[in-house]
């Protein structure tokens, strides 16, 4: 059987989704499977348009530390989300979304980027995930 | 037995290994892939990669900078 990574992102912010498709393109990269389970302020980064939205977990400082972060990065050539998150499908990462996250905060499927989507799913569907996991991680 | 070219010169991690998984995928079986580039961590974990993928590393070379890394598939 393949080796495998499960991360939770249960985090929206901008720099713990650059640590979660790190981690995951990093993972397919080096051969293993990868299943991301999006909940609560992550589910909200797969809202239409929302992927780059999020501020910075620390230093945000309304928004211009997530600036000074976003031209630093540019300039050290760093990857957007978006282009990572196209890497991480085509290289045939899965993502499933919480159904519970999508009703307490009123999301229907056509909210979200559903072509990102694989699976819609709850504990019972991450736990099987996870069990047959070698890295799990929450983020 | 064809020769697939990998350019990631000034990129940095994770490209340099996501480029190297995609080139690998389209390989055929005896194709050989040619990686150049920069980034010193990369030049350390392609290797690490293709011994996961059991994919046999042909040679590394680096001079002014810039390495060069063969795969065979």
């Amino acid at each position: 059987m393949t080796d495998k990574t499960t991360i939770i992102v249960q985090s929206g912010d901008m720099d713990k989704l650059y640590s979660a498709l790190i981690v995951s393109n990093g993972s397919l990269s080096m051969g293993m499977d990868v299943s991301l389970y999006f909940t609560f302020w992550g589910l909200l980064r797969l809202k239409k348009g929302a992927l780059e939205k999020g501020p910075l977990s620390k230093m945000n400082f309304f928004g211009l530390g997530r600036l000074l972060m976003t031209m630093r990065m540019k300039k050290n050539k760093v990857a957007s989300l978006e282009r990572l998150m196209a890497d991480f499908k085509e290289l045939g990462g899965r993502i499933i979304a919480c159904e519970m996250t999508m009703d307490i905060m009123g999301l229907k499927r056509s909210d979200l980027r559903e072509e990102l989507i694989d699976e819609y799913g709850a504990v019972g569907t991450y736990v099987q995930e996870a069990r047959n996991s070698n890295i799990t991680l929450l983020i | 037995m064809a020769e697939i070219l990998v350019n990631v010169t000034g990129e940095t991690c994770p490209i340099p290994l996501v480029e190297v998984r995609k080139a690998v995928k389209k390989a055929q079986s005896g194709d050989t892939i040619v990686i150049t580039g920069t980034n010193q961590a990369s030049k350390k974990e392609i290797p690490m990669a293709a011994k996961a993928l059991t994919l046999k590393v042909l040679s590394i070379e680096e001079s002014e900078g810039i390495w060069t890394i063969k795969i065979l598939k």
